[in-house]
């Protein structure tokens, strides 16, 4: 049998009709009815949904800086797992993506690790210190091709800033992806502001604090005629702004990430900081409205904000505790429990908020393309019929911190194929990609992990 | 009841309970030789985060009264100024033998977490956390509450709970561990409760609490008040635009002189002036007010003595608690949680 030839049997293509996929080397060579192949190894797709590979435009990797808390080759295991075949490395490591050396050394340990493509996220600021530009163009220009930039954990809250930005990544089609909070608003916030802050007494991080950054920036992408994507929306008043702002034609996508498509500020009764997250878990009826705004487009993409941290890091009281969940295992099954199963979306619709969009918004090719003949083999296998119950330390990811702990959810990923080569199956690891050609090696840069 | 960490949950069975088991303790106070032997050989310790010192000789005197042995935890000059996290300090204590925990921390939620995780088996009681509760000083009011309304209505204390009284709650209750617990506590008691502030310092989700709330003071002593409980308010909130000055936000919310006077006016002559100290004379809280027959501020912290050995009685030697041995602690390294954005 040749090495990298899959016939996939008899599975859902986006949740419908049942056909075959022949997968060799690399491309889709085939898509129909009782395919034939001498040389493929079956794979029996009966009972699952095929769908393109999920694209995450909002993961936090830690490295370089944190090896303490993930790694690009223990992060993207855990894409793999899940469903991914690309991730948005955010730029909040340390050093700071934000020259064109560090979003290279990103790029490069991801290709060292084979499992998904890793699109380096550049810092909007020097240091994410929200005062000077860093260099835009010298890592559009990279061999990392960054087309998203944020200082994600940080807004970019001095506007004419935020314009400038805005103006000047028009140059290399790049978008910048806003962490919306004013943070004179959030000074020392710990949780959602309302009527479970007031009774723990916890210092409240409120509703407009994000809405206010969004509305101003829908008009500052307006008024310069650039790409704003505004990242983790959580309020139900930011939804609103978006749709009012879409209806305006403003070049505006928004995304959401699956714990506030499921969890809400309730949990933090507990003082557990595995719900500590930025922005914070909020009402139920923000949830209502972040799924509504999901499923009609208003919010465009799932993006994880898979952040995860030490467990020192949250086995402390709550106002000391770090910020961020995991989520890169635990996506595609939140998002069909909150989504699918309430009849909200299709299959498709999972395609097209889990993968389309979000590799057409960080500007990804090979990636969120149809299962079709000839189109790049990210394609995933998933049961939805499978019920799991969460644990954290089972997960590839070196983060503890699953908000979903002890919960059952539906839908599992079977296989995972990235550029044609499973990476995972039978729900397990396989192996990774292994690119022909030499990218300039790792151990030149200085740092490798090792798979 | 395990442990004691807010009165939001606190049942008015608990809730009497403790207020009763207080007045029987209240009785040793007035004895000459002020000691029960009923906690012999139990270890007590104070863990404070806060500097406190009311608080912790309160609970000082009320654990050695009951003869337990007490060791004081102060955070500061202790391994926990050099990075300890809490995990690590609640483990050496339990390793210690440590039966009850009194935490005092900066931090709302930290007693919870105590309770909560597996790192210590001890009692677990609340000695004010952050903003968030503070149930000790609840009780100790609540005592304060019923032994004068008791007298005013010629009944009993014991078993009394406290409805009909009407209760106003004066100044920073969005910085208020002391306002959270009295809100809750006072609902289970059947009292009525005001709160009377700014409102810049009441939180935002306060219209979901079981109370009235007005930015009013006048109005409501003329609605009439049978206890007035004055919360220290931090002159240094103006410079956070809480409200313009010192002097006005007295103006408005500071029990006065000629507030003193308007009880008398108004015909209230049994309503009492509350505070849990320390006070600010003449910022939210006159002079005259503070000493006058009104005030039951120093039996407030008579009280508190005999509510904090009531209590420790509860959770030490309570039948609802089991005998575990203490968990043997791991060593771990020491390692400072930071503060990370996602």
């Amino acid at each position: 049998m040749a090495e990298n030839t899959y016939l996939i049997r008899g599975a859902a293509i986006l949740g419908g009709e049942a056909e075959d996929l022949l997968i060799r080397d690399g491309i889709i060579a085939a898509r129909g009815k009782d395919l034939h192949d001498d040389d493929a190894t079956v794979i029996d797709g009966t009972g699952l949904v095929a769908l393109p590979g999920m694209v995450d435009v909002h993961t936090h990797l830690r490295e370089p800086g944190r090896e303490d808390a993930e790694t690009v080759e223990t992060g993207t295991r855990a894409a793999a797992l899940g469903g991914f075949t690309a991730v948005h490395a955010m730029a909040n490591s340390n050093p700071v993506a934000d020259t064109a050396g560090v979003v290279e050394q990103v790029h490069s340990l991801g290709r060292a690790s084979g499992w998904v493509d890793v699109r380096p996220v550049g810092a909007v600021t020097v240091g994410l210190a929200g005062e000077q530009l860093a260099e835009l163009g010298a890592m559009a220009d990279s061999r990392a091709q960054v087309r998203m930039f944020s200082d994600d954990g940080i807004c970019v809250h001095d506007p004419v800033l935020m314009r400038r930005a805005l103006e000047y990544v028009k140059a290399f089609d790049g978008v910048v992806a806003q962490h919306a909070q004013e943070p004179r608003l959030t000074a020392g916030a710990q949780m959602n502001e309302g009527a479970v802050s007031a009774v723990l007494g916890l210092a409240g991080w409120p509703a407009v604090a994000e809405e206010s950054i969004i509305a101003r920036d829908v008009l500052l992408t307006q008024h310069v005629g650039s790409r704003l994507h505004v990242c983790h929306v959580s309020t139900a008043g930011s939804v609103e702004i978006v749709r009012w702002a879409k209806a305006r034609g403003i070049n505006v996508t928004a995304e959401v990430t699956p714990h506030h498509l499921l969890l809400t500020d309730e949990l933090v009764r507990s003082y557990d900081p595995v719900y500590k997250v930025n922005p914070p878990l909020r009402t139920d009826a923000d949830v209502q409205a972040l799924r509504e705004g999901l499923a009609d487009g208003t919010i465009d993409v799932v993006g994880t904000d898979h952040a995860p941290h030490p467990s020192e890091h949250k086995e402390c009281e709550w106002a000391q505790a770090a910020m961020g969940m995991t989520g890169l295992e635990t996506a595609l099954s939140v998002v069909q429990e909150t989504m699918v199963e309430t009849g909200l979306m299709t299959w498709a619709d999972f395609a097209r908020v889990t993968s389309f969009t979000p590799a057409v918004i960080g500007r990804v090719a090979d990636q969120g393309r149809p299962l079709e003949e000839g189109e790049p083999a990210n394609v995933i296998l998933v049961d939805p019929a499978a019920r799991w119950t969460v644990d954290p330390h089972k997960m590839a990811t070196m983060g503890r911190n699953s908000p979903f702990k002890g919960k059952e959810l539906p839908g599992s990923v079977v296989a995972t194929f990235f550029k044609g080569h499973p990476t995972v199956l039978n729900g397990k690891l396989n192996t990774p990609y292994r690119y022909a050609g030499n990218y300039p090696t790792p151990d030149a840069a200085g740092a490798v992990s090792g798979s | 009841m395990k442990h004691l960490l807010s009165t939001e949950n606190l049942s008015a069975f608990d809730a009497i309970r403790v207020l009763d088991t207080a007045e029987e303790m209240s009785a040793v106070g007035d004895r000459e030789v002020k000691k029960l032997p009923a906690l012999r050989g139990r270890t007590v310790v104070n863990l404070f985060f806060e500097d406190s010192t009311r608080t912790r000789i309160s609970f000082e005197a009320a654990a050695k009264r009951l003869s337990a042995d007490v060791i004081n935890f102060a955070a500061k000059g202790s391994s926990v100024s050099k990075g300890e996290s809490l995990k690590d300090t609640a483990q050496t204590l339990a390793a210690m033998g440590a039966d009850a925990v009194v935490i005092r921390h900066w931090a709302s939620g930290a007693p919870h977490r105590l309770a909560a995780t597996d790192w210590i088996d001890a009692a677990v009681i609340n000695a004010g956390d952050g903003t968030h509760e503070h149930p000790t000083q609840a009780l100790l009011d609540a005592f304060t509450m019923r032994r004068h309304w008791s007298q005013l209505n010629g009944t009993k204390s014991t078993g009394a709970d406290l409805r009909g009284m009407r209760v106003a709650i004066v100044g920073d209750v969005l910085h208020s561990r002391v306002a959270r617990s009295n809100v809750w506590l006072l609902r289970t008691l059947g009292a009525e409760v005001t709160l009377v502030a700014p409102p810049t310092l009441l939180p935002i989700g306060v219209e979901h609490w079981p109370c009235k709330v007005s930015y009013n003071l006048d109005e409501t002593l003329e609605a009439g008040v049978d206890a007035m409980m004055m919360l220290r308010v931090q002159g240094e909130r103006m410079h956070a635009s809480f409200f313009p000055s010192t002097r006005e936000y007295s103006r408005r919310w500071g029990f006065d002189d000629a507030r003193l006077r308007a009880l008398d006016d108004l015909g209230m002559k049994d309503t009492i002036i509350m505070h849990p100290g320390p006070m600010n004379r003449g910022l939210e809280i006159s002079s005259a007010a503070a000493d006058s027959p009104r005030s039951t501020v120093l039996a407030q912290v008579r009280n508190g003595v005999s509510v904090r050995m009531a209590a420790l009685y509860l959770l030490l030697s309570g039948d609802s608690r089991e005998a575990t041995a203490a968990t043997a602690a791991t060593p771990h390294a020491v390692s400072q949680p930071t503060k990370e954005s996602n």
